[in-house]
């Protein structure tokens, strides 16, 4: 018998500390959901956080749970991960977290792809410590430690991913639960190293910087949710379609200026190469489309699987029983 | 010449190779420290490279050295060198300060060319005068003559020739104390298994070298060295490195948790990341991290998985690893940090030893953080401080800083391979399936000990959160409320300070009932115990308390210092040790002899430096 859980099973008793209107209350409950759909039992699953809002979220898991230090989410989670392959390991991180302090640590898991799930909660500002920018805010941002504006670009997360040879990225709002799901069990189901970048809002020191995209009034046109082996449609009723101009995407009305369905391009999350996953990625909702869904999902082989397997196999070929048998068999030895 | 004799029986030895960073001397001085071993020899060995990976050959900067101490109560590798290997003027020149009065130098006559002398900065065209030396006292081999002929039907050409020249030198080292050539055979033939061809020549010239000695100088004392008696069983040579590496394996095996090594490259400790990398074979997981935090933060999520968790480094890495350990103390977590203590601050002297990580290892963390601290003694007691370093991590639930330093750590001694009952059974502090049925918090703690609990991932029921914010003492859920924190602190102090119920006790060697006591800790070992020695020789009646527990202190420490007139801590650094027991031992003056030159202490550094004291009391 299979056994199913609730996003109850992964909820505890403690009462969310963030503020009222915080992203991130919606983001996890959407989590425990995602979970409970994955199927991999709270005893088997550990959540990771390093210091920021977000990552206070191990806090209210029935979960195993760390919540550390500043940006070491991913050197901890990689830990964890390595040492037991057969946990189920989420790091929660904020911008601040997860690019800023911890941007070593990031690329670096991507690159070794370990299998853990990145859920990036991207609200384009420093909130625990009141109101700084912070690496993905734009160029001219006015906060508190940029009273004059920023005079430095933001990254774009998922121009990390790809520069690190990530092999699964995905996007979502606060708002857009489905999607938000979706893409987190997704995340889990992805061997190696999975980020997914949260659109979230801050409602104290950020309000209303991913509205632009993501109010209803505006989202059908701004947006475009990719689904695997479907039609790169958006808009209202789906009118408009993204197709290729030379090497650059474009976004055309279907039926107009000699368009046709069959021009529109077919989302594939799956081709190993990368170029068309970059510029879906990179659509920033102002002349195209900003991408949600899962724009990356690619197989290799992931760090603690062939951690694992070399273990096994020198274990096998060397036969050595203990440190003692070792140090016998390889060193050089006397008897007195 | 040398006065002729029979052959000479002698107590101990020091032999010191000398040459370019690529003339082999390493090797030479490993096989020569191997094959004495083997011939139940003591060993001590100490190899001082340069650092830099190649300097320009020839040059000053560009001579490495291996020097080793071979006999009976050997426990340093000798402030002095009876017989000294130059293999070109620079090692010459930048030797001979190592050497003993009246001692043998062994010289490749054929390295004197005018380019190397130029190179090696000397005036005139005769080294040996420029220098001083008693030609009386040198023996001046055309190594590379010697080499060519015996080579000459090899087919090799130049460059493959020159390398032999190390065997040459090893070939006449051994004639003059008589090891047994078949066993240094033996160990080459080990090492060049895949190179037959290497391993030809190179017999060749270790016969070569022998029998230069043997037909040209056997007027020459050659000496046979004496041995010890030595507890029976199988034994290897190790160095400290090494042997921190096996330690930790054998506290995997005793504690029956799954090695994990989250490190980064740092001289002098990376060979522990070698040596546990190489170690798959015996299921370890080492991993090399992309910096220092993240090979600390690795094992601190390996810990919380389960798993033995260390991470390995020298001092600036340590720094880097401070956030992380007082994470550790903060989530009580087992975690074994290795520092090989280097010349410091900041780069300092990286390939150079001293003991200047103490305070950082004690304090260097945010907030009350206490923390156990260790120090290895020894290349062998490398190991079993490395397995304590595990013991108390994981049944104390708390990081342990293991303190090695560059010395011991590329020494190497002869070691007996411990059997299955020299070393405990490691238990874990697991909580129990009744007490995750029975409402389970993770900072519940055993009531005397003060030690929590370790639920590990997979177990049912036992789901909790771990982190860096304190703690309610009796719910486990985030507290900011100041007495709670005041009591959290004391815990944690508290915890630390009970380590000392399961440690041993301080032992004083040599001459107990004297009124002065010797005070080392960690490295300096054999040097502080052969000064004693020597001081009660001399008639300077000495007793000696050498420290390997230094947080906590061993529960009689402080009762035994206290009841000697004089007490005198010998350390590499400018009084770190000797600060840290004033502090704890108010109204007695800790006197000191301190050394920071990057060096390890000469005996006679110490054995003034007592003297000195004692005339000053």
């Amino acid at each position: 018998m299979t056994v199913t859980f609730a996003p109850g099973d992964f909820k505890n008793e403690q009462t969310a500390r963030w503020c009222p209107g915080c992203g991130d209350h919606a983001i996890l409950n959407v989590l425990h959901k995602a979970m409970a759909e994955v199927g991999v039992a709270p005893k088997d699953t550990a959540v990771i956080s390093g210091i920021g809002c977000s990552s206070r979220l191990p806090y209210y898991m029935n979960t195993y749970g760390m919540h550390t230090i500043h940006g070491r989410a991913a050197a901890i989670a990689s830990g964890v991960k390595t040492a037991r392959p057969d946990l189920t390991v989420w790091q929660i991180s904020g911008d601040g977290d997860g690019l800023a302090i911890g941007g070593n640590h990031f690329i670096h898991a991507l690159r070794r792809n370990i299998d853990i799930n990145i859920l990036l909660f991207n609200n384009k500002i420093y909130g625990l410590t009141k109101g700084q920018y912070s690496p993905t805010s734009d160029r001219g941002f006015v906060s508190k430690s940029s009273p004059y504006g920023t005079t430095e670009d933001p990254f774009i997360p998922a121009e990390l991913v790809f520069g690190a040879r990530g092999k699964f990225f995905a996007r979502g709002f606060d708002i857009t639960l489905d999607t938000t799901r979706e893409i987190m069990v997704a995340a889990a189901r992805h061997k190696g190293t999975a980020v997914v970048e949260v659109l979230q809002n801050c409602v104290i020191f950020n309000h209303g910087i991913h509205t632009w995209l993501s109010d209803k009034e505006v989202r059908a046109e701004r947006t475009i949710t990719l689904r695997q082996g479907e039609k790169m449609l958006f808009g209202k009723n789906n009118e408009k379609g993204l197709v290729r101009d030379g090497f650059q995407l474009k976004a055309v009305t279907v039926g107009e200026d000699g368009y046709t369905i069959d021009d529109v391009l077919v989302h594939d999350a799956h081709t190993v190469d990368d170029i068309l996953h970059r510029q879906l990625a990179l659509m920033d909702g102002h002349d195209l489309p900003l991408a949600l869904g899962v724009i990356r999902d690619v197989k290799a082989p992931s760090y603690e699987a062939d951690v694992e397997a070399q273990v096994a196999e020198v274990k096998a070929k060397k036969g050595f029983s203990n440190l003692r048998d070792m140090i016998m068999k390889t060193q050089e030895t006397w008897t007195v | 010449m040398l006065q002729s004799s029979n052959v000479k029986s002698i107590e101990k030895v020091v032999i010191r190779f000398s040459g370019d960073s690529g003339d082999g001397m390493q090797l030479a001085g490993n096989i020569f420290s191997n094959v004495s071993a083997g011939e139940g020899n003591l060993i001590s060995t100490f190899p001082d490279y340069p650092a830099e990976i190649r300097a320009p050959q020839g040059s000053l900067s560009g001579v490495s050295g291996f020097q080793v101490s071979v006999g009976k109560n050997v426990h340093t590798p000798g402030d002095h060198a009876d017989v000294l290997v130059a293999m070109n003027p620079a090692a010459l020149k930048t030797n001979l300060k190592y050497l003993k009065k009246g001692g043998i130098i062994i010289c490749d006559s054929d390295s004197f060319t005018p380019a190397n002398l130029k190179k090696a900065l000397y005036q005139t065209e005769d080294p040996v005068a420029e220098l001083g030396i008693d030609p009386e006292h040198i023996m001046l081999v055309p190594m590379t003559t010697l080499l060519k002929h015996t080579l000459a039907d090899s087919g090799m050409d130049n460059k493959a020739i020159m390398k032999c020249k190390n065997m040459l030198a090893l070939g006449l080292v051994c004639w003059l104390f008589d090891r047994p050539v078949d066993k240094v055979l033996a160990k080459l033939k080990a090492k060049f298994a895949k190179k037959p061809a290497v391993y030809e020549a190179n017999e060749k010239v270790i016969h070569a070298g022998w029998d230069y000695g043997h037909n040209t100088h056997a007027s020459m004392p050659t000496y046979r060295i004496e041995s010890d008696e030595a507890v029976p069983g199988v034994y290897t040579d190790v160095n400290g490195n090494t042997a921190t590496a096996w330690g930790l394996i054998m506290a995997s095996e005793k504690s029956g948790r799954p090695l994990f090594l989250g490190s980064y490259p740092i001289t002098p400790a990376t060979d522990i990341l070698h040596e546990l990398a190489k170690r798959k074979d015996l299921g370890v997981k080492a991993c090399q991290m992309e910096d220092e935090i993240a090979g600390v933060c690795s094992a601190i999520g390996a810990s919380y998985a389960g798993h033995l968790a260390v991470t390995s480094t020298s001092g600036p890495g340590l720094a880097l690893k401070s956030e992380g350990i007082g994470l550790a103390v903060m989530a009580e977590l087992p975690l074994v940090v290795i520092d090989v203590q280097r010349g410091g601050p900041s780069t300092g002297l990286p390939t150079k030893t001293e003991q200047t990580d103490l305070m950082q290892a004690l304090y260097g963390r945010n907030g009350e953080s206490p923390l156990c601290v260790l120090a290895a003694a020894s290349p062998t007691d490398c190991f079993t401080m490395a397995f304590e370093a595990a013991r108390i991590a994981v049944e104390h639930m708390t990081p342990v800083i293991l303190l090695t330093d560059a010395f011991i750590a590329n020494g190497s001694s002869a070691w007996r391979i411990p059997e299955e009952k020299d070393f405990p059974e490691i238990k874990p502090n697991f909580v129990t399936p009744e007490q995750l049925e029975n409402g389970w918090k993770p900072f519940d703690r055993d009531a005397e000990s003060l030690v929590r609990y370790w639920a590990v991932p997979g177990m049912e029921k036992g789901m909790h959160r771990v982190g860096g914010l304190e703690k309610d003492f009796n719910t486990s859920v985030i507290s900011t409320d100041g007495p709670n924190h005041e009591r959290m602190v004391k815990v944690r102090r508290e915890k630390i300070a009970n380590i000392a119920n399961d440690i041993p006790e301080l032992k004083v060697e040599c001459n107990a009932d004297a009124d002065t006591i010797l005070v080392g800790w960690g490295g300096t070992y054999g040097h502080v115990l052969t000064a004693a020695t020597e001081l009660n020789a001399q008639g300077v009646p000495t007793a000696l308390a050498h420290f390997r527990y230094i947080n906590p202190l061993p529960k009689n420490a402080l009762d035994v210092l206290k009841n000697y007139k004089n007490i005198i801590v010998a350390e590499l650094n400018t009084g770190m040790f000797a600060d840290y027991l004033q502090q704890h031992l108010p109204g007695k003056e800790i006197l000191r002899i301190n050394k920071i030159e990057g060096q390890p202490f000469l005996v006679e550094e110490i054995v003034d430096g007592v003297k000195k004291n004692l005339a000053k009391a």
